[in-house]
C-alpha cells in the first residue's frame, strides 16, 4: 500500500494523471458531447459526482462484502450494478430538480452506466490498493479530471468551428490530434505529482 | 456463411460490414477508449483483440436469443449483466492461463463491459435480429475491432520503440525510438492521423460528417 496523502491523489488525478488524458477512459462519451459547452458543462458535472460516490460505495462493497466472503471474482459484476443503480437514482433526481438539465443531456445520462471512467475509476482503486480517504480523492478527482478535460475540449471545439482543416481531417480526426496536444500539455504537469 | 438459412441470406454482408465498411472504430467511432489504452504494445493489442471477439460474439448471441424475454425498460441493464458475465470467464481464463497478458491489460479486461461498442451491437443489432445472424455481426465487428487494435498496436510500438513483438526491426543506427508514440499523446495523434488516412483512401468522405 502507498501513502500518498488523499488531496495529492486528488490533484494528481486532475492534472497528472488525468484518467482521460493519460488512461483513455470515457473517450466516446467525450468524444459526443463535447460539441457545445452547456452538455459537457452538465454531463461533466454528473460525472463528477456520480465517480466520486460510487467509487466510495464500491470501496465499501468490495472490502466489507466481497473479500471477507471470498468473492472477488464477482467485483465487476457489483461494480456494475452498483454504477447502474446510482446512475439511474442520479436520473431521477436530475429530472426532478432541473429540468432544462435533464433535456438538455438527453440520451447522454442513462448512458452514463457505460461510461469507462466510472467503472475504470472503480477498477484501479482497487488494483492500487487505495485506502478509504485515498479512495475519496481518487474518486472525486477522476471525475473533476474528466469535467476538466471535457470542458476544455468543448471550449477548443468551438474555436476550430471556425477553421478550416484539410477534408480528411474534420471530424474525428481533427479532435483526436487536439487531445494529443492536450495530453501532451498535461504531461507537462508531470513532474509535480505522481501515482503510479 | 452465405448459405446458412438462419441468417436470410445477409449473413456474408453483415459480416463485412462489420469488419471493413461499418468499421466499429473508424466508422461508428466506438470503444475507443481500449484502442487506444492497450495498443501501446502488439503483444496486448493481439490478447485484448481475441478476447474482445469472444466477449463480443458470445454476448450478442446470449442476448439475441433473449430478445423476446427481456423487458423493454430495463434492456439495458440486462445487456450489461449479459456482457459483464462474459467478461468474467474471460478475465478467469486470462488470469489462470496468460498471467503475464491479464497483469499487463490490468483493469482494461474490466471495461470490455463499458466499451460502448458492445453495448452498441446488443442493443443496435442483437436485440432485433436473430440468434445466428447477431452471431454473425458479432464475430464481424469483433474482428473489426480486433484488427484495428492490431494495426494500432503495430504502428505505435514499431515507432515508439523500434521493435514488434519484442524483435527488434528498425536498429538504432537507423531509427531513434520517439517514446513519445509509446504513451498517451502517441496514441491520440495516431489514431488521429489513421482516420484521416482512412478517410482519405478506404472510406468515401461522407461530407456530412461531423
Amino acid at each position: 500500500m502507498n501513502h500518498t496523502p488523499a488531496y495529492l491523489i486528488f490533484f494528481a488525478a486532475l492534472f497528472t494523471n488525468n484518467i482521460l488524458l493519460s488512461n483513455f477512459l470515457g473517450m466516446c462519451h467525450w468524444l459526443a458531447c463535447t460539441r457545445n459547452m452547456l452538455s459537457a458543462t452538465g454531463l461533466g458535472m454528473a460525472m463528477t459526482i456520480v465517480t466520486g460516490l460510487t467509487t466510495i460505495l464500491n470501496y465499501l462493497i468490495y472490502y466489507y462484502v466481497l473479500i471477507p466472503l471470498h468473492l472477488e471474482y464477482l467485483m465487476f459484476l457489483m461494480f456494475i450494478a452498483v454504477i447502474a443503480a446510482f446512475v439511474q437514482l442520479a436520473e431521477m433526481v436530475v429530472e426532478r430538480f432541473n429540468a432544462k438539465l435533464y433535456y438538455s443531456l438527453g440520451i447522454f445520462l442513462p448512458l452514463m452506466v457505460v461510461n469507462c471512467t466510472i467503472m475504470g475509476a472503480a477498477l484501479f482503486m482497487v488494483v492500487r490498493h487505495y485506502s478509504f480517504m485515498q479512495t475519496v480523492g481518487w474518486g472525486f478527482g477522476a471525475g473533476g479530471g474528466w469535467m476538466l478535460s471535457a470542458v476544455l475540449m468543448a471550449a477548443l471545439r468551438k474555436k476550430a468551428g471556425y477553421s478550416n482543416p484539410p477534408k480528411a481531417f474534420a471530424g474525428a480526426g481533427l479532435v483526436m490530434i487536439i487531445a494529443g496536444f492536450m495530453a501532451m500539455a498535461f504531461m507537462g504537469f508531470a513532474g509535480m505529482v505522481a501515482i503510479e | 456463411m452465405t448459405h446458412c438459412g438462419a441468417c436470410d441470406g445477409k449473413g456474408k454482408k453483415t459480416f463485412k460490414d462489420g469488419v471493413l465498411d461499418n468499421n466499429p472504430i473508424f466508422a461508428q467511432v466506438l470503444g475507443i477508449c481500449s484502442a487506444l489504452a492497450v495498443t501501446s504494445k502488439l503483444e496486448t493489442s493481439l490478447v485484448m483483440g481475441i478476447g474482445y471477439v469472444f466477449v463480443l460474439s458470445l454476448s450478442t448471441l446470449v442476448v439475441s436469443m433473449l430478445r423476446h424475454t427481456i423487458p423493454h425498460r430495463i434492456r439495458i441493464i440486462t445487456q450489461v449483466l449479459v456482457v459483464c458475465v462474459f467478461v468474467i470467464i474471460l478475465d478467469q481464463l486470462l488470469k489462470a492461463f496468460y498471467w503475464e497478458a491479464s497483469r499487463q491489460l490490468g483493469p482494461y479486461v474490466g471495461l470490455i463491459i463499458t466499451n460502448t461498442l458492445t453495448l452498441g451491437r446488443t442493443e443496435g443489432f442483437s436485440i432485433q435480429n436473430k440468434p445466428i445472424l447477431s452471431l454473425v455481426d458479432g464475430v464481424g465487428n469483433g474482428l473489426g475491432y480486433a484488427l484495428v487494435l492490431a494495426v494500432i498496436g503495430t504502428v505505435r510500438e514499431l515507432f515508439g520503440t523500434g521493435k514488434i513483438l519484442g524483435h527488434l526491426i528498425l536498429p538504432a543506427t537507423i531509427y531513434t525510438p520517439n517514446q513519445m508514440m509509446v504513451l498517451a499523446p502517441g496514441a491520440f495523434f495516431g489514431l488521429g492521423i489513421l482516420i484521416a488516412l482512412l478517410n482519405l483512401t478506404v472510406l468515401k468522405p461522407q461530407g456530412k460528417k461531423k
